[in-house]
């Protein structure tokens, strides 16, 4: 009788032979979740216990325990509220361009087109590239004496990347560029899974252009749309590579590069964990209630 | 949208064709342009007002790989005659080229950074996509307890601002001796990967019917063997796609880069603007070093094209 279900059961058969089906389980899972936990959980344990000192890694100088004076210090420093009121105007400019401009292209595209295939391949391509090269090169073409910018838009000597007004902007519209595309991505995915049959049924009601957008195409690609808007909002709140390389005005430094600076160039290791952890939180905050958000809206 | 047939419907499409057109053009502009100065010559590429119409040439290319010095009177004829076709082209220009003792040629650091780019992100990706691989099945074929929050786990460690990890990672690194070498950068490559392979690779993995394993199992295979016999090769597109993308990840990758690197084991990404700063700016040559930098890249992407809105979404969105 155990013979008959073992010949039966294919997997308990396989079972008798070779690794059991929990042992390969094991085996494949156990070592990644480990990998993860040593590095990048230990980590952030071992900087949560610096943020608590008054540590510096360029110093020898013995450790003390601090409390959470780094943690008041941070919250109480002026720069570092003005560095997260522009990372926060940063991101709201730079997904907001990527919003319109990547959905805007995605319904110009949502046709038939000769070559669309091509063309969707050759938009995409920005988005693939390493931030830091973009960056480098942006700095080429936004230069103020011999741009091409300035050139092709008779902008005279606009000095992009030093102006105090405009340093932040010259980099979203860098970033705007980059990451469009991938918003486009999102959205033309939304856009083709519409049943063909709304449209049909809105043509024959006489709905009007206006009316079959807002009541059938948005509510539609609206889930995905938020999913695009999430992506790119945690990733805006991150950006440190293009900031990093193309500008040195303080007016648009963003979050990332003052911790680097504080981290890596004046060695306030204690401080430099403390913020980090209040980004690390930051970041949580976000998804969480963007997460909320999106279930809402696929909920519909 | 709507079916059209109308004449105005028609006007319509071919200006949305006309405007796709223009748009591409505009986006691709800034990659022309980067190209176009990589094979510039040197005045032309900070001309004012900038040249579109030049002459192509590779000069900036040869300047990337060598250490040059700047001619201080005219060039021996008799040097000029005996030197190789490149190499006139930077005597043109009105430098020389560095040699040392033996007359060899003195490459820049570009080579080496290149190598190490490529010997960093080929290896961490091979690691993450085999991990990723196996335990993206451990999770779609056998029960897994907490399965949903492992998952979230996985991903939340690829959310993690870079900078955020790399202040404890260099301390940790700099007390075991990982600091500017390969085997470091590799290992927070491959952690940084491995949460993206596991849930692409996951998705995958689940589109492949179950039968077939079993199928395997009754005819004798081990649960090993019909992995390997059976689902790798089904999982093979998959495979591939992912680890185009962990590639890609890898070879861009800069913050970490910057902060645990200095020489050794610089890669390219911080050592291209690094340049920027550095002596004499030619523009044609960071710019050559860029369009060499940004190649493999674009050709992957090209490669990628069908699997981009997975690969993109953590293989969340299927067409």
């Amino acid at each position: 009788m155990t013979n008959l279900i073992a010949t039966l059961d294919p997997a308990s058969r396989a079972a008798s032979r070779g690794w059991s089906d929990t042992t390969i389980r094991n085996v494949f899972v156990i070592p990644t979740v480990l990998f993860l936990i040593v590095f990048n959980v230990f980590p952030l344990l071992y900087s949560l216990g610096f943020s608590f000192t008054d540590f510096r890694a360029s110093s020898k100088a013995p450790i003390h325990f601090v409390g959470f004076k780094n943690y008041i210090d941070t919250l109480a420093d002026p720069v570092i509220w003005r560095t997260f009121s522009t990372t926060l105007w940063y991101v709201i400019v730079s997904v907001a361009g990527q919003f319109v401009v990547g959905f805007g292209l995605a319904l110009l595209l949502n046709r038939p087109l000769p070559f669309k295939g091509l063309l969707t391949t050759l938009l995409m391509l920005p988005m693939m590239l390493s931030p830091v090269v973009v960056g480098l090169f942006w700095k080429l073409i936004y230069d103020p004496s011999w741009g091409i910018l300035n050139y092709a838009l008779g902008l005279g000597k606009m000095a992009w990347l030093t102006d105090a007004k405009l340093a932040l902007y010259a980099v979203a519209i860098t970033d705007i560029w980059m990451w469009s595309p991938f918003v486009m991505l999102l959205s033309l995915a939304g856009l083709s899974a519409v049943p063909k049959h709304l449209y049909e049924a809105a043509s024959i009601d006489r709905a009007g252009k206006f009316y079959t957008f807002f009541r059938i195409t948005l509510p539609l690609v609206a889930p995905i749309l938020l999913i695009a808007v999430i992506f790119r909002t945690m990733e805006a709140f991150k950006t440190f590579d293009i900031a990093f390389v193309m500008t040195g005005q303080p007016a648009a430094e963003l979050i990332s590069s003052r911790l680097y600076k504080m981290a890596f160039q004046q060695w306030q290791t204690g401080p430099s964990s403390a913020l980090a952890y209040i980004i690390l939180i930051m970041v949580l905050c976000i998804t969480n209630i963007y997460v909320k958000y999106l279930n809402k809206a696929k909920e519909r | 949208m709507a079916v059209v047939s109308t004449r105005a419907g028609r006007l319509g499409s071919r200006i949305a064709v006309a405007a796709v057109i223009l748009i591409t053009l505009i986006f691709l502009s800034p990659i022309y342009w980067i190209t176009s100065t990589a094979f510039k010559p040197l005045v032309q590429a900070t001309s004012i007002p900038p040249s579109v119409v030049f002459e192509p040439q590779i000069t900036p290319f040869v300047k990337l790989f060598t250490k040059r010095a700047q001619l201080t009177g005219p060039v021996d004829p008799a040097v000029y005659a005996a030197a190789p076709w490149w190499e006139k082209l930077v005597l043109d220009g009105g430098e020389r080229l560095a040699r040392d003792g033996n007359g060899d040629v003195v490459f820049s650091a570009y080579p080496d950074r290149f190598v190490n780019s490529l010997i960093i992100s080929i290896t961490s990706t091979l690691l993450a996509v085999s991990l990723g691989t196996i335990t993206a099945y451990g999770f779609s074929r056998f029960r897994v307890k907490g399965e949903a929050d492992l998952l979230f786990f996985i991903l939340s460690t690829r959310m993690l601002p870079p900078i955020v990890v790399a202040i404890p990672m260099f301390l940790m690194y700099r007390a075991v001796g990982l600091n500017d070498t390969h085997i470091g950068l590799i290992i927070l490559y491959t952690a940084f990967n491995v949460s993206f392979a596991v849930w692409l690779m996951k998705g995958f993995i689940d589109e492949i019917p179950k039968e077939y394993e079993e199928a395997a199992l009754v005819d004798g295979y081990t649960r090993m063997q019909a992995f390997f016999k059976v689902v790798l090769p089904e999982a093979a597109t998959g495979i591939a796609a992912t680890a185009v993308f962990c590639f890609i990840t890898a070879w861009n990758e800069y913050a970490f880069a910057l902060i645990l690197t200095n020489r050794r084991a610089q890669t390219a990404p911080p050592f291209i603007p690094s340049q920027v700063g550095t002596g004499l700016q030619d523009w044609t040559v960071i710019a050559a070093g860029t369009v060499l930098f940004l190649l493999p890249v674009a050709i992957f992407t090209f490669l990628l094209r069908n699997h981009l809105l997975r690969g993109m979404s953590f293989g969340a969105i299927r067409k």
